[in-house]
C-alpha cells in the first residue's frame, strides 16, 4: 500500500510536467497543424537559463551559487520563473517569426522539417562552449525540499512511510495554477476565442478581422513560457541539469508529445490528462512490471490508442480546439 | 499491379515514356547489375591501396549511408509518408544478420573468426545473412506500415519514432552473447529467448566481412531497384499518393497497399543495410543505434538531396558523410551547420536540391523529360 | 523491339549516375586529403588520442585529454623522447562507436601515429581495438575496465584495473568493512553502459562467493532522471547496502531521491561515481556511501600531491581518477617508446608489455601477461560531498 501511494505521488509530479510541456504541442499543433519538434529544446533553454540565472543571482545575495548552506529566499525562485518564461516566450517568438512564419503556406511536411532543423540548431549552439557548455551542471536548490506530509502505512516492525515533499507539491501546484490561468485565457478571453478561431479555420478568422500573425505569435509565446516554467520546475526536482543535446531532453519531449496526441491533440484539456495517463502507466509499469521497459510502455500505449482512436482520447473534430 | 498506369496503345503518343516505363520490369535487363558489379569489384581491387584504410572506410560508410537514404527516400519521398524510424529498421536487420553469421559460423566451422577469403564460403554466408536481415527488416516494415492505414503524417512519423525507441529498449535486454560453439550446443532453451545478442553491450563478436566490393554490390542493386520502381506504374502510383491521396485513391490507386508496400520496400534496404553495417570492422552495432538520433541523419539526407530524386538524395548522403571527416577539425560546429542548411533549404528550396528529378535532368540541354 | 531501346536508354542514364556518383566519390575524397595534411616532421614522435569530448561522458574525456596534453607538455619540457618531441593528436569520438572506429582508423592510417591512447568508456574502446589490432599499432586505454578489451589482442594494454577485481574489492569492502557486514545487497545499474552490466556481474559473483545473497535487481537506463521506482522496490526488500555500479550523472540523482523515499542504507559503487560534481549534486545524502577509485587525490603520496598541484595551477580544478589514469598512460607509453629499438608498433608493444613498477599517480603498475595493469584499488567514502581516503586494497588478496 506504501508502494501504490508512493508511486502514486511520483506520478502525479511527473503527469504535471508532462502535462505543461504537453500544453505547448497542443496549442501550436492546434493553430498551425505541425508538430513543434523544438519545443522540448525550449524546455531545455528554460532548464539552463534557470540554471544560469540562478547562480548569477545567488552570489548577489552572499551565498554560495554551487551548494548553498542557507535556503534562499523564495522570491528568488519565482524571479528566476518569471524571468526564464520571459526569456523562453522571447525566444519562442523570434523562432516563430523567423523559421515558421515564412512557411506559413508550405507543406506541413516542410515545416516539420525545418522545425526538426530548428531543433537541432537550438541543441546544439547550446552545447557550445561558450553558451552552455557539453557537461552536465547542478541547479542550486532554490527551495530547500522538506517534508509536508507524512503518511505512516501499518505499525510496528514494518511501518512503512510516504513522505510528501515540498518540491513535489510545489510543482503540482505551479503546473495546476499554470494550466488554471491558461484555462481561463483559452476560453474566457478575447484573445482565447481568437485563438479558437484562427485554429477552427484560419482563413475565416482573418476574414473576420482577427490578426492572425499576431495570434500565432501570441500562442508560440504563451506555450514557449509553459515549456520553460516545465523546464524550471524539472530542474527543481531533479537537479542535474544535462548538455543540451543529451537525448533524455528529447525523450522527454517526446513522452510531452505523446501525452498530447493521446489526450487529444489540439485539446487543452486533453493535454493534461494525457500527461497524467502518461505519467501513470509509466511508473505504475515501472514498479509493477518492470522498469527496463519503462519507455516502451508509453509508446506502446500511443500505438494502442492511435489504433484504437486516432485522434486521442478527447479529440473529436467538433470538439473546440486552440 | 493496378491499373493505374495506362495500357501501351498506339493510341497515346503523348505518352510513350510513361506507358514504355512501365513495361521494365524490375529485374528486367541485367546489364546495370553486371556494370555494377564490375564497378564494385573494381574498387574493390583498387581503392584499398590506392587511398589507404581510412578514405576506403569513408568510401564504405558513404555507401552504407547511400543505400539508407536511397531506401528512406522511396518512403518519404516518392511515397511521401514521413518515416523517421529509419534506422531502427536498420539495426534490427544488421542484428538478424549478425546472428546468422555469428552463430552459423560457431555451427558450422567452430569459430566465430572470417571463414574463407574473397567469395569464399564464409563471405556467401554474410551475403545470404544480409538478405535474411533484409527480409526480417520488410517484416518489420510491414508492422510499422501497418498504422499508416489509418494514420496520416505527422501521426505516422511518431509512430515511427516509437517503433525505433521500442527496438532500442528492447534490444537492450536481449541475453549475453554465447562465448563459444560448446556454449551454443549446450544452450538451454531459455538462454535462445530473449536472443543472446549482447544487451547493452552491444553485438561485438560478429566475424566482420564488410568491404568495399560487397557495399558496392548492394548499392548497384538498391539504386537499380528503386530507379526501375520509380519510372514504373508501380512508382508512379506512388507518387499520386504523395501528391493527393484522395485524388489518386478516386483514380482506383489503393493508397493503403502502396504506403505499406513503400515501408516494407524502404525497410528491406535498410535491413541490408544494417547486415553491412553490422559486419563493418571498428563497429559494434549497439541497441542505440536504433535511437531517432541515427534516423535523423537520413531524413535529412533525403530532405537535402530531393525527396524523390535518387541520384540527390544519394549526393547528399555522400556529401553529409564525407563532410564531418573534411570539418573534423570545426568539430561543434558541424551540425549548426547541418540544422542551419535545413532550415534554409526549407525556406529557400523545400523540395531539396534536385527535387524529384534525378542529375541528368537538370543538365541544360538535356530538357525535361519525365513529369516532376 | 521498342522496349529494348529504351531499356538501353535508361542503360546509358545509369551510366552516367555511375558516373557522376564516381566522380563526386574522387572529389570528395581529394577535398578531405587536400583540406588537412598533417606534415610529418621526423623529429617528431605522434601519438594518438581519441575521446569523448562532445556527448554524455564528455566530463571523462575532457578529463583525460587535458591530462594527457599536460604529461606531453612535461615530457617534451624535460627534452622529449630520445631527442624527439612528442606530438599529440586527439579527435573527438563524441561517445559513438561509429566515430571511435573512424578516428583511430584516421589516426592510425592517415595521420601515421605510432600508438593510440584511449578510451574511457569499454564500449568505444572494444569498437576501435580491432583496428588497433589489425594495424599493429599498440593502443593503451587508460581507464576501460571491461575485461574483454584486452582480449582483442596483444597490441592492447590498459593502465587500470579491470572490473573482476573492483567487483571482488567492492563484495569484500561490503562483507568485512565494521561499518556495513553485509550479508544481503540489492544491486541497482544502469543496463545502458556496458561498463555498469559488467561490474554488477562481476560483484555478484564475489558477494555470492563471500556468502552474500543479492535479493534484488534493479536497472536504469542511461539519462534516467527518476528513480522513485526502482528506488521503493529496494525499500520494499531491506538489503544491508546498495551497490550502485553506475555514472556519477545519474548516482547522484539516485542517493538524493533514496533519501527522500527515507532509505537510510549505505550504498556503495565504482570508480564512475569518481567526479567533483558527485558531491556537489548530493551533498549531505551520501553521507556513509563508498566507492572504489584509482586514486585518492587526498593520498600524503608525493608524487599524487605534484600531480595535483600542477594540475590546480595549470586548469584550476581537482583532477579527478581519469585525469590521473590519462597521465599514467601517457607516461607509460613515452617510457617504452624510450625503451624501444624502433618506433614499429611491435617493438613499443613489447616494451608496454615489460613495463614493471611503474610508479604513476594512481599506485604501482606492473602490466601482466594479459596486457592489463595490476595495481591496487582505493576505498573512499563521501563525507558531506569530499571523497575520504578510507583504505588501500592491494591485488592478489
Amino acid at each position: 500500500m506504501a508502494d501504490f501511494v508512493q508511486t502514486l505521488m511520483t506520478a502525479l509530479a511527473i503527469g504535471s510536467l508532462y502535462a505543461l510541456i504537453a500544453l505547448g504541442y497542443t496549442m501550436v499543433y492546434g493553430i498551425l497543424k505541425f508538430i513543434n519538434f523544438a519545443h522540448s529544446d525550449i524546455v531545455v533553454l528554460g532548464s539552463w537559463i534557470s540554471y544560469s540565472l540562478a547562480i548569477k543571482i545567488l552570489p548577489v545575495l552572499g551565498l554560495n551559487p554551487h551548494n548553498p548552506e542557507t535556503p534562499p529566499p523564495l522570491w528568488v525562485g519565482a524571479v528566476v520563473l518569471l524571468l526564464s518564461m520571459v526569456i523562453c516566450g522571447l525566444i519562442g517568438f523570434v523562432i516563430e517569426r523567423l523559421a515558421y512564419k515564412p512557411l506559413r503556406r508550405a507543406a506541413r511536411l516542410n515545416v516539420l522539417i525545418t522545425a526538426i532543423g530548428v531543433s537541432l540548431l537550438l541543441q546544439n549552439v547550446g552545447q557550445l562552449t561558450f553558451v552552455f557548455g557539453s557537461s552536465p551542471q547542478k541547479m542550486p536548490s532554490l527551495i530547500q525540499d522538506r517534508e509536508l506530509i507524512r503518511l505512516a502505512f501499518s505499525s510496528g516492525e514494518n511501518a512503512q512511510v510516504v513522505v510528501v515533499g515540498l518540491v513535489d507539491v510545489m510543482i503540482f501546484v505551479t503546473s495546476a495554477v499554470l494550466m488554471l490561468v491558461l484555462e481561463y485565457l483559452v476560453f474566457r478571453t478575447k484573445l482565447g476565442t481568437a485563438m479558437r478561431a484562427v485554429s477552427y479555420n484560419p482563413d475565416s478568422a482573418s476574414l473576420m478581422g482577427v490578426p492572425v500573425d499576431r495570434v500565432v505569435s501570441f500562442t508560440f509565446v504563451l506555450g514557449s513560457a509553459l515549456a520553460a516554467a516545465a523546464g524550471f520546475l524539472f530542474v527543481l526536482k531533479y537537479p542535474t541539469v544535462q548538455q543540451p543535446a543529451h537525448f533524455i531532453w528529447v525523450l522527454l519531449g517526446l513522452k510531452a508529445f505523446v501525452a498530447a496526441v493521446i489526450g487529444g491533440i489540439g485539446n487543452v484539456r486533453g493535454a493534461v490528462l494525457g500527461g497524467f495517463v502518461i505519467a501513470f502507466v509509466e511508473q505504475f509499469g515501472a514498479f509493477y512490471i518492470s522498469p527496463n521497459y519503462k519507455d516502451v510502455y508509453v509508446f506502446a500505449l500511443l500505438i494502442m490508442i492511435l489504433l484504437v482512436r486516432p485522434t486521442g482520447l478527447l479529440g473529436s473534430p467538433l470538439q473546440e480546439k486552440v | 499491379m493496378t491499373n493505374s498506369a495506362s495500357k501501351p496503345t498506339a493510341a497515346s503518343p503523348v505518352l510513350p515514356q510513361i506507358t514504355d516505363h512501365s513495361r521494365i520490369g524490375i529485374f528486367q535487363g541485367l546489364w546495370p547489375f553486371a556494370i555494377g558489379i564490375i564497378l564494385a569489384a573494381l574498387m574493390y581491387a583498387i581503392l584499398p591501396n590506392a587511398i589507404g584504410q581510412y578514405y576506403s572506410r569513408i568510401v564504405i560508410d558513404i555507401g552504407i549511408a547511400m543505400i539508407m537514404a536511397v531506401s528512406l527516400n522511396i518512403v518519404n519521398g516518392l511515397t511521401g509518408q514521413f518515416s523517421i524510424g529509419h534506422a531502427g529498421f536498420m539495426t534490427l536487420g544488421g542484428y538478424a544478420a549478425g546472428m546468422i553469421t555469428y552463430y552459423g559460423s560457431l555451427l558450422l566451422w567452430d569459430s566465430q573468426a572470417k571463414h574463407g577469403g574473397f567469395l569464399g564460403a564464409g563471405d556467401w554466408m554474410f551475403v545470404a545473412s544480409c538478405l535474411v536481415g533484409g527480409l526480417v527488416a520488410a517484416a518489420a516494415g510491414y508492422l510499422v506500415g501497418l498504422p499508416s492505414l489509418r494514420l496520416r503524417g505527422d501521426y505516422l512519423a511518431i509512430v515511427t519514432l516509437g517503433f525505433g525507441e521500442i527496438l532500442r529498449v528492447v534490444l537492450q535486454n536481449t541475453g549475453k552473447v554465447l562465448e563459444d560453439s560448446a556454449a551454443l550446443r549446450s544452450a538451454k532453451w531459455s538462454q535462445l529467448i530473449p536472443p543472446p545478442v549482447g544487451g547493452a553491450l552491444g553485438f561485438d563478436a560478429i566475424p566482420k566481412y564488410t568491404n568495399l566490393f560487397w557495399v558496392y554490390v548492394f548499392l548497384t542493386f538498391t539504386v537499380v531497384i528503386a530507379y526501375r520502381l520509380k519510372q514504373s506504374s508501380l512508382g508512379r502510383a506512388m507518387i499520386s499518393v504523395r501528391e493527393d491521396e484522395i485524388a489518386s485513391q478516386a483514380m482506383g490507386v489503393n493508397v493503403a497497399r502502396y504506403k505499406v508496400l513503400a515501408f516494407v520496400l524502404a525497410a528491406f534496404f535498410a535491413g541490408i543495410a544494417g547486415g553491412l553495417f553490422a559486419h563493418e570492422s571498428g563497429l559494434n552495432i549497439s541497441p542505440n543505434d536504433a535511437g531517432f538520433q541515427r534516423s535523423f541523419d537520413y531524413v535529412i539526407m533525403t530532405v537535402l538531396g530531393g525527396r524523390g530524386s535518387i541520384t540527390g538524395v544519394m549526393l547528399a548522403a555522400m556529401i553529409l558523410t564525407a563532410l564531418p571527416e573534411v570539418l573534423r577539425d570545426f568539430e561543434q560546429y558541424r551540425l549548426i551547420v547541418f540544422a542551419l542548411l535545413l532550415i534554409i533549404m526549407m525556406l529557400v528550396r523545400p523540395q531539396g536540391l534536385f527535387g524529384i528529378k534525378e542529375i541528368w535532368q537538370i543538365w541544360p540541354g538535356t530538357g525535361r523529360r519525365t513529369a516532376s | 523491339m521498342h522496349s529494348r531501346k529504351l531499356a538501353f536508354g535508361n542503360l546509358m542514364k545509369l551510366l552516367r549516375s555511375f558516373a557522376v556518383t564516381g566522380c563526386g566519390l574522387v572529389l570528395v575524397v581529394l577535398a578531405i586529403g587536400g583540406c588537412n595534411k598533417t606534415a610529418t616532421d621526423s623529429n617528431e614522435i605522434l601519438i594518438g588520442h581519441y575521446a569523448s569530448l562532445t556527448g554524455s561522458q564528455a566530463t571523462f574525456g575532457n578529463a583525460t585529454d587535458t591530462a594527457v596534453h599536460m604529461a606531453v607538455e612535461e615530457i617534451n619540457a624535460a627534452g622529449g623522447i630520445n631527442g624527439k618531441k612528442m606530438r599529440l593528436i586527439t579527435y573527438d569520438d563524441k561517445g559513438d562507436k561509429r566515430e571511435a572506429g573512424t578516428t583511430v582508423t584516421r589516426l592510425i592510417t592517415k595521420d601515421k601515429v605510432v600508438a593510440v591512447l584511449g578510451e574511457v568508456a569499454s564500449g568505444l574502446s572494444l569498437a576501435a581495438a580491432p583496428i588497433c589490432q589489425e594495424n599493429g599499432v599498440p593502443m593503451l586505454s587508460p581507464s576501460s575496465t571491461n575485461p574483454k578489451v584486452t582480449k582483442v589482442g596483444d597490441m592492447i594494454f590498459r593502465c587500470c584495473f579491470i572490473d573482476p577485481f573492483q567487483g571482488a574489492v567492492c563484495a569484500r569492502f561490503a562483507v568485512e568493512h565494521p561499518k556495513l557486514k553485509a550479508k544481503t545487497a540489492a544491486i541497482l545499474y544502469d543496463q545502458s553502459a556496458p561498463y555498469s552490466v559488467g561490474l554488477q556481474e562481476e560483484f555478484e559473483k564475489a558477494f555470492v562467493k563471500l556468502k552474500g545473497e543479492i535479493v534484488l535487481k534493479q536497472t536504469y537506463q542511461e539519462g534516467d532522471q527518476d528513480f522513485s521506482a526502482q528506488l521503493t522496490a529496494i525499500r520494499g526488500s531491506k538489503p544491508d547496502v546498495i551497490f550502485i555500479p553506475g555514472y556519477y550523472t545519474e548516482v547522484g540523482s539516485i542517493a538524493v531521491q533514496a533519501r527522500k523515499l527515507g532509505i537510510e542504507t549505505p550504498m556503495l559503487g565504482g570508480d564512475g561515481w569518481e567526479s567533483p560534481k558527485l558531491g556537489e549534486v548530493a551533498g549531505k545524502a551520501f553521507n556513509g556511501c563508498y566507492y572504489s577509485n584509482h586514486y585518492s587525490s587526498q593520498d600524503p603520496n608525493p608524487r599524487i600531491q605534484d600531480f595535483i598541484k600542477k594540475y590546480k595551477a595549470k586548469y584550476n580544478e581537482t583532477p579527478e581518477a581519469m585525469a590521473a589514469l590519462g597521465y599514467d598512460a601517457t607516461y607509460i607509453l613515452a617510457e617504452a617508446i624510450k625503451r624501444a629499438k624502433s618506433l614499429s608498433g611491435k617493438d613499443i608493444a613489447a616494451e608496454i608489455a615489460k613495463t614493471k613498477d611503474f610508479d604513476g599517480v594512481t599506485g604501482k603498475i606492473t602490466i601482466d601477461a594479459d596486457r592489463n595493469a595490476v595495481k591496487a584499488a582505493v576505498m573512499l567514502e563521501m563525507k558531506d560531498g569530499v571523497a575520504t581516503y578510507v583504505s588501500t586494497i592491494q591485488p592478489g588478496m
